[in-house]
């Protein structure tokens, strides 16, 4: 009996809750999806702007990975560079900067988005907006000169132009550094934007700058064509002038299962809905159309309001997530000194998102007043 | 006479996940099991009340014979699977946690029949009643409710449909499958038996469609006898779950913490419906049950029809033994089933299946990494939760959280745990959740 006893003890068997069987789903697939579906509009800027693309997504990437390592190595925590996600954060990040931003800048992006916004609230999952657009504005707000020069380094034609609006930026961050000396917040936050606004019309770049000015040429260049913008025959950023390879990358993550169309359509319905009535000099003659191929918008619809960490769980709470960004992506470009509202749309939606989870709660099936509905 | 069309079901549940079926087992035909040596037959194989032993240690028993019984209304008696001596009385761990009496029966091999054991007569529902009591009957689908409280809905609860369950929407098993095909007279009568009895209008027989031979199968014999439907389902896990299976065939939703008799419903599997034929037709209690032995570890995976008691390791050699040493032991489903400490378990009176995995399939259950709020547990959720926050819940022991989240409305399906890229243990911390959420409210 006793011998049996034991027997039985050293073959015990190993014991877990049900389920037994997971499906092969993880992190680190659904990441590589992610960076898969971003591999057509890294292409296109390369082919676009020139190789120096691929070295800034090399750095940002580079950049990202070491400082998840090294905050994860001092925080003590469970190494995660393996589930990919600081990759993903890296190309995001590219994507987002302007393809002659100098490398130490893109460098320094990588390690905000990482450190600040992700790792030191809690690391993957628990970031409270998305790392890389918070990085962008940082960025932005801190090497406006730079992050607002969008000419193509492939192009040496536009050297006259760059100088010259070099020269401006400067002037403008000199503006802008008097202003700081001048101790008023508001003053400072008028500079920087009048900085961008004045910087991208003199580098006549983005696209957005003719439905800001309601000039069809700037500079001595013409506002671009549809067809132009939807191809990815602009300047912008290094992964957001091409609508198709986005809507390509885009179409595999639908296909994939990783997101949803909730947000995304939410989101460009809001802003052509809204754009149509109120971007015109009438209302409802607004040109809806160029409002959604200009700009980050399909890149930041897609790519970035769908970032699992900072969207609502819910279906609903995905939809009033897309038209909130709408909402403020539109009053930024049309009420505002920048040309440009998506990322801060989506990063001021971000901090919204507990609480868009709190308020769509689903009914569980049967539950609540259902009962004496079938008696 | 448009009786041989097949219906489709009403309503597709929310949710759900597409899980690899492996019905590997399908078409191999139910073998009996011999006489094992010893069976050890537990006192508690039913929700409710366990028995107390009535036999003891040197007694005789003879196959049909009362061993075990309870005077509480919730519980089931529990009689001998074979004929020989006691040997002893010990106590073993049941699946539910509990520390019960075992009877340990050395066998003679003559399974002598007990003179109890008589074909049964009856007059009216309360003695029908009483019969399936005196059965052992429990809910053979895997919850194990004793048949006959189940079956005496309180007055004010009309009941007009009779559902029987034949979705069986686990991998592996295929021990309702077998039925439909072998024993489909068995399940028609028993059918009508339970039809009179409950005074229910409709009989619906919910079938998943990748059992297109059952449903054939059941829809001829169904056709000749009328007045019952075979609805095919889609199969999609968890189709048989009995809320989902009532709204699958009805489009009725069994609110919140009540049961199918709210809407008018009782659901039984196909198995317990049989059951109820056969021993109105014999008098022999349930001492045996078909368990589908599978797994990637077995050699000859097999229909068997094993004498409750048996123990595992019997029906393990029964089939041909390992391939290699099993490192995990589920009884039941892969989804839902129990995993066993140990080989020397004995099958139980709702066992349907015995799976034995290797330690590749079964560490597949990998190591939790954080919620990444993809959602996707959300989306597959069939009861509407949201899976992400009650782990956290849990994990806090925030109990508001918990009661926020509707805790106790989960089925345990374990669909968000089988779909989550993090691994996490979303069905483990659930259900430690109703258990915290339990004792704070008593």
């Amino acid at each position: 009996m006793a011998e049996k006893s034991d027997r039985k003890l050293n073959n015990i068997l190993m014991m877990s809750s049900s389920p037994h069987i997971r499906s092969k789903e993880s992190t680190r697939r659904i990441m590589a999806d992610v960076i898969i579906a971003l591999l057509p509009a890294v292409a296109w800027g390369t082919y676009y702007f020139g190789p120096r693309v691929l070295l800034v997504a090399l750095v940002t990437v580079a950049s990202c990975v070491i400082s998840e390592f090294i905050c994860e190595k001092i925080m003590k925590r469970d190494i995660t560079i393996g589930d990919l996600s600081a990759v993903v954060t890296g190309v995001l990040l590219a994507l987002n900067l302007p393809p002659a931003i100098p490398l130490w800048i893109a460098a320094i992006g990588g390690i905000i988005a990482i450190v600040l916004i992700k790792q030191i609230f809690g690391g993957i999952g628990q970031n409270f907006m998305n790392p890389a657009l918070g990085a962008r504005v940082i960025l932005l707000l801190s090497w406006t000169q730079h992050m607002t020069n969008w000419t193509n380094p492939r192009m040496p034609a536009a050297a006259d132009t760059v100088s010259n609006a070099t020269q401006v930026a400067d002037a403008v961050s000199t503006a802008t550094q008097i202003a700081d000396v001048a101790y008023s917040v508001s003053s400072v936050a008028d500079a920087v934007s009048s900085a961008t606004s004045v910087a991208d019309a003199v580098s006549s770049a983005t696209p957005l700058i003719y439905a800001k000015t309601g000039q069809d040429v700037l500079g001595g260049v013409a506002r671009p064509e549809y067809l132009d913008l939807f191809l990815g025959r602009v300047l912008g950023s290094i992964g957001e002038i091409s609508v198709l390879v986005l809507l390509i990358g885009a179409a595999y993550l639908l296909i994939r299962k990783v997101i949803t169309l909730s947000i995304p359509l939410s989101y460009i319905g809001t802003v052509a809905l809204l754009t149509w009535i109120l971007g015109g000099d009438k209302p409802f003659t607004g040109d809806f159309l160029y409002h959604i191929l200009a700009g980050s918008l399909i890149l930041g619809a897609f790519f970035m309001a769908t970032d699992y960490s900072t969207s609502p769980v819910m279906e609903k709470g995905r939809i009033i997530m897309g038209i909130g960004c709408g909402i403020i992506t539109v009053v930024i470009r049309l009420y505002s000194n920048y040309p440009e509202g998506v990322s801060f749309a989506i990063i001021l939606m971000n901090l919204l998102v507990p609480l868009i989870d709190k308020f769509t709660i689903p009914r569980a099936f049967g539950g609540e007043s259902r009962i004496e509905r079938h008696n | 006479m448009g009786l041989c069309e097949v219906i489709t079901g009403k309503k597709k549940f929310h949710g759900g996940i597409a899980i690899p079926h492996c019905k590997n087992t399908a078409q191999c035909e139910t073998i009996k099991m011999g006489v094992p040596e010893k069976v050890t037959i537990p006192m508690l194989q039913h929700v409710g009340e366990p028995c107390k032993v009535l036999v003891k240690k040197g007694d005789e028993v003879k196959v049909g014979q009362l061993i075990g019984a309870s005077g509480k209304y919730v519980s089931a008696p529990i009689h001998s699977s074979v004929s020989g001596t006691v040997t002893d009385i010990s106590k073993m761990v049941c699946m539910n946690g509990a520390y019960v009496d075992a009877v340990e029966i050395k066998t003679d091999g003559r399974q002598e029949i007990h003179e109890s054991v008589k074909p049964p007569s009856y007059h009216n529902d309360a003695e029908l009643l009483e019969l399936i009591k005196g059965s052992g009957l429990v809910g053979l689908g895997g919850a194990a409710f004793p048949t006959h409280v189940k079956l005496s809905p309180p007055k004010e609860k009309v009941i007009d449909t009779l559902i029987v369950n034949g979705a069986e929407c686990e991998p592996y098993i295929t021990s309702d499958y077998r039925e439909m095909v072998e024993n489909s007279w068995n399940i028609i009568s028993g059918i009508y038996i339970l039809k009179d009895l409950l005074k229910a209008k409709q009989v619906l027989i919910g079938v998943e469609d990748n059992k297109p031979e059952a449903i054939k199968i059941m829809t001829n014999i169904a056709n000749t006898s009328g007045k019952i439907d075979i609805i095919k389902l889609k199969t999609r896990y968890p189709q048989g779950a009995e809320k989902m299976l009532i709204y699958a065939l009805t489009g009725r939703k069994v609110p919140s913490r009540r049961l199918p008799m709210d809407v008018g419903v009782i659901v039984m599997n196909v198995n317990s419906v049989s059951f109820v034929a056969e021993y109105v037709k014999t008098g022999m209690p349930l001492i045996k049950k078909r368990v589908t032995v599978d797994g990637p570890v077995v050699n000859n995976p097999s229909n068997v029809e094993v004498l409750i008691g048996t123990h595992l390791s019997d029906v393990f050699e029964f089939c041909g033994g390992f391939k290699e040493e099993p490192y995990k032991v589920i009884m039941g489903g892969p989804m839902m089933g129990v995993s066993q400490h140990s080989l020397e378990n004995p099958v139980l009176k709702f066992t349907n299946a015995i799976l034995a995995f290797d330690r590749k399939t079964a560490e597949s259950v990998k190591k939790e990494s954080p919620c990444i709020r993809c959602a996707k547990c959300v989306q597959v959720c069939p009861m509407n939760l949201l899976p992400l926050f009650l782990n956290a819940s849990s994990i806090r022991r925030n109990t508001a959280g918990l009661k926020k989240y509707n805790v106790m409305d989960c089925i345990e399906c374990g669909c968000c745990s089988y779909i989550c890229p993090a691994k996490r243990h979303l069905v483990q911390s659930i259900r430690l959740g109703k258990v915290l959420l339990r004792k704070e409210e008593s």
